[in-house]
């Protein structure tokens, strides 16, 4: 039994780090540019089949490296063409907008890459599992979740010690101000699109190794992402880190005792948020 | 006469084709269901504008309570009684008690994050009815009931295989629907949602409780999303859960906007347009009819942003 839920929490801690990474850059281009990106799982789609194509060519290390990037410019040209025309006028478009976006993405990836399911082969001595009794702790997993703290940890870094990361935190702030201060905004938020979805195309390779690749992957990710980002608080990147792990773990617990209820218990959790402290575990009150 | 005429001409063509609808549908090759669908998808995109374009509030997630209605009129017929109208009751009162519950915890939330977390909060019913499978029939949906006919006592309204029949029914209620709010937004009540939606921050100056006027506008708002999915759902004899996915919330956006928000009817044109486009679509690009609709979504926010309606009073203002 013991082992049973050690499995959980395991398993529960990878997918609630694909929830962190997915959340932080969602909440990142929420609070500078006012967008919820709908299209965010699509972006992690693409990420992840990036990563199929070009493995045979580069082998595994490169598409780690190279599909997140090409996924960010992705993003940068959706961003600079479509996204940044609907700045400034009423919400509604931009949702609509990046909805739209995502039925194309999902159904465009099932037109390129097929309905079924396609095999990512990850080298096998990432595989082994590293010890007998806990089978579960395969070198990949540690691996990923390694993977996952340097990026929000890089990402973190830069939030806080460069002048982009000062600038894009000004600007969620008073985007006004920065504008006037003779920060180019429309380079900023395009920068700042360009970082989140550089995680979600992260994101979506590590998830490649770990669930497979499927053209509804992103689909599945996108709404836990959005829970994450309410139980978190909005605006807090810590928080958002902690409520993707917390749901991951509470969603892993809960397929322990009760396995039909492991999705629905996020929003149970998510409404007792909102119902004691709806600015969320490390938001500010007063922001949205 | 000639006054009233003029004032309500588009009251008149509305309701002239609408009552002719069966007949339009089926002169121009199409069938009545089409039509039937037109109607209820049109009461649930008017029902959502009315939180939508009226209040001024962003809901991203009213699927769920057009699903919880579909679900209620289902189970009901299917468990409990055999009955079309305790089911459509059952359907709308599900609806209206989850909108009434989950209301509190959102309608301090403004703009985007009001979006999220509705959507959110939708996927609660859409877990709970593709999990429960026992009940609810999973992902394969709700199946195994049907629509009865309705005995009043002086007369019986056939409603099995009578799609005609069933297209005035449905319409019935798509007109109780629109005249009570039609009637609220006539009302002090309904100005003060319009005030909320032109300048929050004044009415509560006014001494106006935004956060409870949002609530009611909400709750009203879902209810009549209710009606609509339990119609739909007696319409197809079936309940898909996908009725209540985020997706299909996202749909009943585009309807909004697509015909017009601003405008009373403007949803209902929305609705006609969307159902009769994703019918081609669905025959033309069966596979990927999805990517066509997203191309759709896009095409409206960027080049159509006022909608139907809106280029139309445009049109005639000029």
């Amino acid at each position: 039994m013991t082992q049973l839920i050690l499995f959980n929490v395991a398993n529960g801690l990878i997918i609630g780090a694909f929830y962190a990474l997915m959340a932080i850059g969602l909440s990142l281009i929420m609070s500078l540019s006012d967008v919820i990106n709908f299209a965010h799982g699509g972006f992690l789609a693409v990420g992840a089949y990036l990563a199929f194509t070009l493995t045979p060519y580069v082998g595994f290390w490169g598409g780690l490296l190279l599909a997140p990037v090409l996924t960010a410019i992705i993003g940068l040209i959706v961003e600079k063409f479509l996204i940044s025309r609907v700045y400034g006028r009423d919400p509604l478009y931009s949702l609509l907008l990046t909805f739209g976006l995502a039925f194309m993405f999902e159904d465009g990836t099932r037109w390129i890459w097929g309905a079924q399911s396609l095999p990512y082969e990850v080298p096998s001595w990432l595989m082994q599992p590293l010890s007998q009794q806990y089978f579960f702790l395969t070198g990949y997993r540690l691996f990923m979740i390694a993977l996952v703290a340097i990026a929000v940890g890089g990402l973190f870094y830069v939030m806080s010690k460069t002048r982009l990361g000062l600038r894009i935190r000004a600007g969620t702030l008073d985007l006004e101000t920065v504008s006037v201060l003779g920060v180019n905004v429309r380079v900023l938020r395009n920068l700042n699109f360009g970082i989140g979805i550089y995680l979600a195309g992260l994101a979506g390779v590590l998830a490649a190794g770990q669930l497979g690749l499927e053209p509804t992957i992103g689909a599945s990710v996108i709404m836990p992402s959005f829970v994450a980002i309410i139980i978190g608080g909005l605006g807090s990147l810590t928080g958002t880190l902690l409520g993707g792990l917390l749901i991951g773990v509470a969603s892993g617990l809960t397929g322990v005792f009760l396995p039909p209820a492991s999705e629905a218990v996020i929003y149970v959790m998510m409404a007792l948020v909102l119902l004691v402290r709806p600015q969320g575990l490390l938001g500010e009150e007063g922001r949205f | 006469m000639q006054a009233f005429v003029k004032q309500n001409a588009l009251n008149i063509v509305i309701w002239a084709l609408l009552l002719t609808m069966p007949f339009l549908m089926n002169a121009v090759g199409g069938y009545t269901q089409l039509g039937t669908q037109v109607v209820v998808l049109g009461l649930a995109a008017m029902a959502l504008n009315f939180l939508l374009g009226h209040t001024g509030v962003l809901s991203f997630g009213h699927a769920a309570y057009f699903g919880l209605g579909a679900y209620g009129v289902g189970l009901t017929i299917r468990y409990f009684e055999q009955s079309t109208l305790l089911g459509l009751l059952a359907g709308v009162v599900l609806g209206a008690v989850a909108a009434a519950v989950i209301g509190p915890l959102i309608v301090r939330r403004r703009g985007v994050y009001f979006a999220m977390v509705t959507i959110a909060f939708g996927q609660v019913f859409y877990f709970i009815a593709v999990r429960w499978n026992k009940v609810t029939g999973g992902d394969d949906g709700l199946t195994n009931w049907a629509r009865h006919d309705i005995n009043l006592g002086f007369t019986k309204i056939t409603l099995v295989n009578e799609p005609i029949h069933f297209y005035y029914f449905a319409l019935f209620f798509f007109a109780v629907a629109v005249a009570i709010m039609a009637a609220i937004l006539r009302s002090p009540f309904g100005r003060v949602l319009l005030a909320i939606r032109e300048n929050e921050r004044r009415t509560r100056f006014l001494g106006i409780n935004v956060n409870f006027h949002i609530w009611a506008s909400w709750l009203i708002s879902c209810t009549f999303m209710a009606l609509a999915g339990a119609l739909f759902a007696l319409q197809n004899n079936f309940v898909d859960p996908h009725s209540l996915y985020w997706t299909q919330s996202g749909i009943f956006v585009i309807m909004c906007v697509l015909g017009g928000m601003r405008s009373f009817w403007g949803p209902l044109v929305g609705a006609a347009i969307y159902v009769v486009l994703q019918d081609y679509l669905s025959s033309v690009v069966s596979d990927y009819w999805q990517f066509f609709v997203g191309l759709v979504f896009v095409a409206v926010v960027l080049f159509f942003p006022r909608g139907f309606m809106g280029a139309l009073r445009r049109r005639t203002a000029e």
